[in-house]
Order: C-alpha cells, then structure tokens, then sequence
C-alpha cells in the first residue's frame, strides 16, 4: 500500500510540476496592444500586430495538414442557410461568393473577377473569372450564379436585407446582373455568400463550393474535415494539403487539447489561457470584431429615463472589465459599431461617459432614484465571458446604490425570452456583424425586428434611413457617424468593449491572419 | 412466465411514461430547435420555414402520437439540430463509446475494489485498514471533472501515454479506442469503486457481526473460510444492488468526464441536445437511459435468485 502513497504524491508533484511548466512559457509573443487612442488608426493594425511574429518565411511550402479547434456546434454546411458568425468562419473555407472579404476589409472580386456598380446603385454587373471551377470538376457558369443568387434570396426571405433583390439576369454566359427594387449601395457586403452548382441536389450532406478547400468529410459533433483543393482559382493556394475542423464541447477540454498538441490552432482564448498556452504555440492577438455590451430594454421603468442610463453608463468602469476578462487588451468603444471598420467607425463616444461614480449618484437622484433601483441583469451561460462581465457590473453598480441581481439563463432560453420576447432589463451580450454599415446599425431604428431594446429615436430613425439611401460613400459615413453619436448620447446602452481575440497558433505553423468579421482563413497557414 | 410478461409490461409503461414527460418538458421550457439553430441573424420567415420543416408548428400531443408510432418501429425521426441526420445515426458510434466506457470502468472498478475491500477487512483496525479507508475517503472526495484534468496532465501531457482529444471511433480501431479509453475510464472507476470498496467492506463487516459467524467459529473453521464460504455470499447481496446502481450511472453515459475526455459519448450528446432543444435526440437518448435503469433491475432480481434460493421470481 505504500506504493499507492507513493504514487499519489509523485503525480502530485507532477502535476503541479507541469501546470507551473505551462504558465511559465512565453506570453509576451503578442505584439502592441492596441491602443485606444483615436490618433492611432484602430482598424488594421490588429491584423498587423497578428501577423508581424509570423512574416519571416520567405515562400511557404505546401503540404502538411493541421487542426483547427472549434467549441461550438455548426449550425450548417449549406452556405445559404449558415446563420451564425462561427459556422460562417469554417464554411468560410470551402466557399466563395462573388466578392469576398480581404483581411483588411475590402471586398475583392472572388467568382467574378470584376463588377460594375450603376450609379443609383440599382443595377450590379459581376464579370465572371475564367475559369473558376467547383470542387466537383465543373466551371462555374452564370447560370449556377443565378442558381445560388436565386436560393440564397428565397431563404432569406422578405424580411432580411436581401428583400431589395428584385432579380438576375445573364446576357452573355460571362456577365450577371443583378436588379434591385430599390438603390442600394451596401449590397455588395450582402453578396460574399457562397455560389454553389445549380447540379447539386444537396448542398447540406454533400457540400460544394469554389473555395481553397474541399469537402472530405463530416461528424456532427465531432469534426469537419476538409483537403486541398486542386483546381483553386488563385495560384499557389492553398498551402496545406489537410485540415480538421475538430469540434469539442467546451473551451477549456479544447485547451487542454491544445496544450497536448492534438489541437494546432484555438480562437477566442481567456487572457489567462492566453498566458498558459506553453511554448508550444505562439499567441497571436486581434479583436473578436464585436460590439459587446450591457444591453438596456426601455420599456422598463427606470431604464426609460435617460438620466437614469447615463448613470448606468457612467457607473460601469469599462476599463476594469477589460483588464479582469482580456488583461486589458479589448478596444473600449462607446457606441454600436467595431473599430476595424474604420471608414464608418466615430471614435467621439468612447470618451463621452468616463467613470464617474459621484456623476452617476448625482443623476440617479435628479431622475427621482436617490436610493437606486432593482435591475435583473440576464447573461447567458453559453459563454464564461458574459457571465464574467455581468458580475463585474453588477458589483460596479452596487457601488452606486442599483441593486443588480444576474439571471444567468441558456442561450436558447435567451434567444426565446429575450431576444425574441423581450423579455428582460437588462442583458450582457454581443453582436458581430458584417460588412456592410447598416448591419450593425439599423437594428435601433425604431420598430427593427432585431430592435429588442425598445429603442425609439425620430432622429436616428431618419439619418440611418438617410445613410442607408445614400450612395455617395463620405456622405454616407458621416450619417453613420452621426447616427453612433446619437446612440451615444442617448445613452442607449452601455457599449463595452471590442474583446480582444487571442489565437493560439502551434509554432509549427505560420501565416494565420485576422479578418474585420467572422472567417477563419485556412489557405494561407502553411507548415514552417 | 408470469414473471417476464409482467416485467415487460411495466417496461413499456415507464418508457411511455417517462417519453410522455420529456416531450411535455420540452414543449414548456423556452426556445425551440428553430430559434436555437437560426441564432440571432434570423428572420422571422427562416424561423416560421424552419418550424414548419421541422413540424414544430403542430401540436404537442400531435407530436408525440407520431413520435410513439415511429419509435414502436425502431425510427426515431431526425435530428433538428443536424438536419438530414437520423437519430439512428447520430447515436450509434456513441453508444459503442459510451458502452464502451462504461464496461472498461465496470471491470476497473471490480478488479481493485473487491481487493481493496477484502484487504482491509483482513486488517481490520490495523494501519493497513486505515490507509485503505483514508485513499478511499480521498478518491470520493475528489470531483471527477477535476480528477479528469489531474489524469489528462498526468498521463496525456507529462506522460504522454494518450494524446488527450485524439480518440478514434471503436469502428475503426477497436484497439486504440480501449487504448485511450482507459484514461477516462479510470475518472469513473476510482470514484466508484471507492464507494463500492467502502459498501463491500461495510457489508461483510456487519455480516461477521452476525451469530452465524460465531457458531461457525465455535466450530473451529478458519476465518478466512468462514469469510469466503459463508460471509461474502450473505454480504454480496446488497453490494449487488449497489453495484448495479453504479453500473446504470455509467452506462448512461458520465456526461462530465465525456466532456473533459473529449469522449463522443452519449452523455456529451445528451447535454447539448437538450441545450440545442434537438427533442428527437433527447427522446431517444432518454428512452435509452429508461431501459437500461428498467432491465438493470430485471436483472438484479434474478442476480437476487441466484444469490440467495429463498427469493423467488413469483413473489417480487
């Protein structure tokens, strides 16, 4: 029985001996921070910082394979019915739209090769690329164009921003043309959805794309596996010849994966993983593109008086927040709109309510609450990082005399009651968007089927329908602008921050760079 | 004869039952598969198409009556969450890891826990008894999520013995998959077999107790016989029941250590299929845990029969 003692606190000391081997690696490898000062360009410079420690290989070799982890379900293959941000950034491999995003935020031609916007932007003509073929041999012709264009439009339905597509027409076997209702000159950031061949009868079970990467094979709940794909229109990509999208339960069993080296490449680490990843692998640093938040209903009692919300917002000390969840790396911003899109983004509200415990007191006491208010603040348990910040601001506004209690529920349930039914005060969530400015801000206007705050402005209303409506890109940014300004200083809820994304990346391989939305981008990681 | 229908009987009864159950919970907690897969970029047209393919959009009892009627034939429908997937599918490498699983932790849990106890009734009150008790009192005490992440450093990242995440399906490397198996078999069995080390030691303690045991030391026999002809017998009966518990908890599946394992368990499975309202999956995950629970208890009855003459099928 000794023995058993024995081996006991050997594996004690082991244990202990390899937890202090792992925190003790490298952390440092993320390069600058990125500051919150409006001087420094925000956007872009994420991207950057990601990529300088990988740069030095000269030209990659091809071939090698590597694993990618992913800790949530996927929702779909069929590119047309992908409706969430993490799904959309693995189909992101194994499909290209028409356009598609760069990694610093440009649309460039992808299944076309050119396009042509009319004027009153009703009219988009798309040239298509030479060439260009699907994973199953075949030519992308206009007719798998018009095809995909067709289904995605039937699938979003009336109510989505595609209802402006009135209809496509292929004059020749090279161009098409898309006719909308109305002018509309966000629709090319609608259009990065993937075009499929008209042949396929089952784009779910049997996906088929254009993309770098093809289809292999899939377990749900298990794993994605995907190959290089031959006849990839642009030359020389992609670099590996195998990947596996490996999905496991929970962030920190797929850290422990990659601490074991049976995961290669891990988003969306904690600042603490970050720093326990081992030397192993190499941390690269962006943000999550996301507009997280303490979101407010307004059609609760006290959360309707402007008084009382900028009180809120001057009580919630954003700055502690970053520093406990992401050591102080996310991007504090002050209305609903991410920095990396730097054409839209208004940097004036991130210093319009700085934290100023007394302002808050002062406020609260002339809307009529000097002893505070009751506040349910609702987190979804789906992520440890909403559940953090809500405890954190519910301690903040203690201080001031609100008394939050958290309503931790599921992400259905909060789909169902909160977002769908509105049911609720007050909820710690975040939003990603895409490309397209008027994604991330008509939501507010008022009547919005995603308006789940109740928010009502006639101002805001107008300049977004104004922004929306004009084509002339200055003047539309500024409209925007004006229209993140608004939310702002109405204090419409308490905008938090832009959360750092920290990417673990084994250091074997190089190349992983950062996107301004959801996409994981494969083909440019190769073997060192 | 009797016996066997009335058991099947009351089988089909708690399956009715239970299933009836799970499908009314579903109906009244929020959220259904439709809002939970569309997310929050859907519009209500996705929703109102994706509840009327999912034939959400009919009523509860509906439901439920063609549910029955394909489960009576062994069809138990489509998954929600992954469209185009059976149940049947989705299920069955599961099934063969989770039972997998649990019949390597059985075995592991026996192996040293019948020892281990009968060690430490041989010692009784001596220091080997002692230690037995306090490294029993230790593994209980010890959560198996944490005894998962201290056996996945131990012996998956110092050791490397199993690469941690890197589980094959039983189907296409029978060896590798036991191989790696063990690890998280061990997460159950030392826990269990902690508790059913402490039953047995307790049982045949209180058994040697008994009068029995001392007219038999009257009559000369050696402890050791006494203790292996006459008191384990006795003793094993209700270990029997407590066992078998054990043996239902783990093949329905340890949710917590198929988490930390990366086993694609039924566990794993059941968790988010409840969390992605996948009610097709739930129903058949739940009715499979019902029959296990039902026909364990068959079987410990009969376990009973063979044990001990004096019960009889007819009366229980």
């Amino acid at each position: 029985m000794k023995k058993r003692v024995l081996f006991f606190g050997v594996m004690a000391l082991l244990v202990s001996a390899a937890l202090c081997g792992c925190s003790g690696g490298k952390s440092t490898e993320a390069s600058k921070p990125v500051k919150n000062s409006s001087e420094e360009a925000p956007a872009g410079s994420a991207a950057v910082s990601g990529m300088t420690g990988t740069a030095e290989a000269a030209e990659p070799a091809h071939g090698g394979s590597a694993v990618v982890g992913v800790t949530h379900e996927l929702v779909s293959l069929d590119p047309h019915q992908s409706t969430d941000a993490r799904t959309r950034s693995v189909v992101f491999n194994l499909y290209e739209g028409l356009v598609k995003p760069d990694p610093d935020g440009n649309l460039i031609p992808a299944v076309a090769s050119d396009y042509e916007i009319s004027d009153d932007a009703t009219v988009y003509t798309f040239t298509l690329r030479d060439g260009v073929k699907f994973h199953d041999g075949t030519t992308v012709t206009a007719e798998d164009v018009k095809y995909s264009i067709e289904r995605y439009a039937e699938i979003q339905g009336e109510s989505s921003a595609f209802s402006v597509f009135d209809h496509v027409e292929i004059p020749d076997e090279k161009t098409v043309e898309i006719y909308l209702k109305e002018g509309y000159s966000e629709f090319l950031p609608e259009i990065t959805f993937g075009i499929i061949p008209r042949s396929n009868p089952d784009p779910e079970k049997n996906p088929v794309g254009t993309g770098p990467f093809c289809f292999v094979s899939y377990t749900p709940g298990q794993k994605l596996e995907v190959e290089r794909f031959g006849d990839y229109w642009q030359e020389g990509l992609p670099y590996l010849d195998h990947v596996e999208f490996k999905i496991t339960a929970d962030a920190d069993t797929a850290f422990m994966e990659l601490q074991a080296g049976t995961i290669d490449i891990l988003d969306f680490l904690t600042g603490a993983q970050a720093k326990a990843a081992g030397e192993g692998c190499q941390i690269l640093e962006g943000t999550q593109n996301m507009v997280q938040g303490m979101f407010l209903n307004h059609s609760y009692g006290p959360l309707s008086s402007l008084k009382v919300r900028q009180a809120v917002c001057y009580a919630v000390n954003k700055e502690e927040i970053n520093q406990f969840l992401y050591d102080g790396r996310s991007y504090l911003i002050g209305s609903h709109m991410v920095p990396r899109l730097v054409r839209y983004y208004e940097p004036a509200p991130e210093a319009l309510y700085p934290y100023d415990m007394e302002k808050a007191r002062e406020l609260l006491a002339e809307a009529g609450y000097p002893d505070g208010f009751d506040l349910e603040i609702v987190a979804t348990t789906a992520s440890t990082q909403y559940m953090d910040a809500a405890q954190i601001i519910a301690d903040q506004l203690s201080r001031v005399g609100i008394r939050a209690t958290i309503r931790p529920v599921e992400w259905s349930t909060w789909l169902d009651e909160v977002y769908r039914g509105r049911q609720f005060q007050a909820t710690v969530v975040g939003f990603d968007g895409t490309l397209a400015p008027n994604y991330w801000m008509m939501r507010y206007t008022t009547g919005h089927s995603k308006n789940f705050m109740n928010y009502s402005n006639a101002e805001y209303d107008e300049t977004c329908q104004k922004a929306l409506m004009t084509v002339d890109d200055r003047e539309k940014a500024e409209l925007y602008k004006r229209c993140q300004m608004i939310l702002a200083e109405d204090a419409e809820s308490v905008f938090i921050q832009d959360p750092a994304n920290y990417v673990a990346v084994n250091r074997r391989l190089g190349g992983y760079v950062f996107y301004p939305l959801s996409a994981q981008d494969m083909s440019v990681v190769y073997e060192k | 004869m009797n016996y066997i229908i009335r058991k099947i009987i009351t089988l089909i009864l708690t399956l009715l039952l239970i299933s009836a159950m799970t499908f009314g919970a579903f109906s009244v907690i929020p959220g259904d598969a439709s809002v939970s897969r569309l997310g929050t970029e859907a519009t209500q047209e996705q929703i109102d198409a994706l509840r009327a393919e999912m034939g959400l959009d009919r009523p509860v009892t509906e439901r439920y009556i063609s549910w029955v009627r394909g489960a009576v034939h062994g069809d138990f429908g489509e998954s929600l969450r992954y469209s185009g997937t059976t149940v049947r599918e989705l299920l069955s490498d599961r099934l063969t890891a989770t039972v997998l699983l649990a019949v390597i932790a059985l075995a592991m849990m026996f192996v040293f826990s019948v020892p281990l106890a009968l060690l430490s009734v041989h010692f009784k009150n001596h220091w080997q008894d002692t230690l037995i008790s306090q490294l029993v009192q230790l593994a209980m005490a010890v959560p198996s999520f944490f005894l998962g992440i201290l056996l996945t450093y131990f012996f998956g990242i110092a050791l490397k013995l199993f690469q941690p995440g890197k589980f094959v399906a039983p189907s296409e490397d029978f060896l590798g998959a036991v191989r790696y198996l063990v690890f998280p078999a061990m997460a159950i069995a030392l826990p269990k077999g902690a508790m059913v080390t402490r039953f047995i030691r307790n049982a045949v303690l209180g058994e040697m107790k008994k009068d029995y045991v001392r007219t038999a030391r009257s009559k000369g026999s050696s402890r050791d016989r006494i203790l292996y002809r006459h008191v384990l017998r006795n003793a094993l009966i209700p270990v029997i029941t407590f066992a078998a518990m054990i043996a239902v908890q783990i093949l329905a599946g340890s949710i917590v250590v198929e988490q930390v394992f990366s086993v694609p368990g039924v566990g794993r499975l059941l968790v988010s299929s409840i969390s992605s309202r996948d009610y097709p999956v739930v129903q058949a995950i739940v009715i499979y845990i019902t029959a296990i629970v039902v026909i364990m208890n068959f079987a410990i009855d009969l376990i009973y029969q063979l044990a001990d003459p004096r019960v009889k099928g007819d009366q229980g």
